[in-house]
């Protein structure tokens, strides 16, 4: 994957297609002071231990299309490229957590990228889930809530490709430092 | 900290207001763009953004844009299916930003199926 940000669209709709219909991301770039932080949880069905000890094994996969599963174990692999960690947790009643830190300053490191189309992307792809997106930077911090959003956009649908362009232009903006 | 509020969205609210009526109306057509690990890494975030401006610029509340899992041809990927309501739906393979717009422009505004990037029927 060219950049984070794609990791965490696949990651996201891992969690849609366990049946979750809240999905929480989070980007700490602050984290350690030297790492990016990657956060997704979702309120799916969860994975029993078996599953969780083996789902960053490429050749495991709840998929019938085909028999190999990259989604989670690219994630890994591109944090443990750049001196970061993967960890993962599941309970069968609750949801799957999994996080992973990337070097900050690392070559190897792909961009944090276009977190504003991943999120256009899941909102108007997925337009019944809700979405939790919070960013910290060193100078500010970001969040969006779709569930809050919904409650106050009376009569507006979300996925309304104008409000999908603005949501764009201020995840974009916020993370270039622009107002 | 900097929020995502109602009051950032809301001239959209009074724009869009404007063609509620039209979005009223009854799904015409149906696009998939399907989004498993493969069609992600391969470009299908672009295919879907690509689809959301044409639809903004078409003004059509009545075409439905949705994300689904990996269809199984992940060599062909990004793949998008565009379902005309009452007929047979089409998949398209390969898809870029420009061949995202011709599809978006021939195929579902004007129903000529873009044969050159139709992988298939289904």
């Amino acid at each position: 994957m060219r950049e984070l940000s794609l990791h965490i669209l696949d990651l996201a709709e891992n969690g849609i297609t366990a049946g979750a219909d809240r999905i929480t991301i989070q980007v700490d770039e602050t984290f350690l002071n030297t790492h990016i932080k990657i956060t997704v949880t979702d309120n799916g069905s969860g994975m029993d231990p078996a599953m969780v000890a083996a789902v960053s094994d490429p050749f495991v996969t709840t998929r019938t299309t085909r028999r190999v599963g990259m989604g989670v174990s690219l994630f890994k692999a591109a944090a443990e490229r750049c001196n970061g960690s993967f960890e993962i947790r599941s309970d069968e009643s609750r949801g799957t957590t999994l996080w992973a830190t990337f070097e900050t300053d690392h070559l190897d490191r792909a961009p944090v990228g276009n977190m504003g189309e991943t999120i256009t992307t899941l909102i108007a792809g997925f337009p019944d889930i809700g979405i939790k997106y919070d960013h910290i930077l060193f100078r500010d911090s970001f969040s969006l809530d779709t569930v809050e959003l919904k409650q106050d956009l009376e009569g507006i649908e979300l996925d309304n490709p104008l409000v999908l362009t603005r949501i764009k232009e201020i995840i974009n903006n916020f993370i270039q430092g622009e107002e | 900290m900097a929020k995502l509020t109602v009051e950032d969205l809301k001239q959209i609210k009074e724009k869009t207001s404007q063609d509620a009526a039209l979005r009223g109306g009854e799904t015409m057509a149906k696009l998939t763009v399907h989004m498993g690990t493969c069609g992600i890494a391969a470009g299908a975030r672009q295919v879907m953004n690509t689809l959301l401006e044409e639809k903004a610029e078409a003004n059509r509340g009545d075409i439905k844009i949705v994300a689904a899992g990996c269809l199984g041809m992940c060599s062909s990927e990004p793949n998008l299916t565009v379902e005309i309501i009452g007929e047979e739906p089409i998949v398209y393979k390969e898809m870029d930003q420009n061949r995202t717009r011709q599809v978006f422009r021939r195929h579902v505004l004007k129903g000529e199926v873009q044969t050159d990037f139709a992988l298939g029927k289904g």
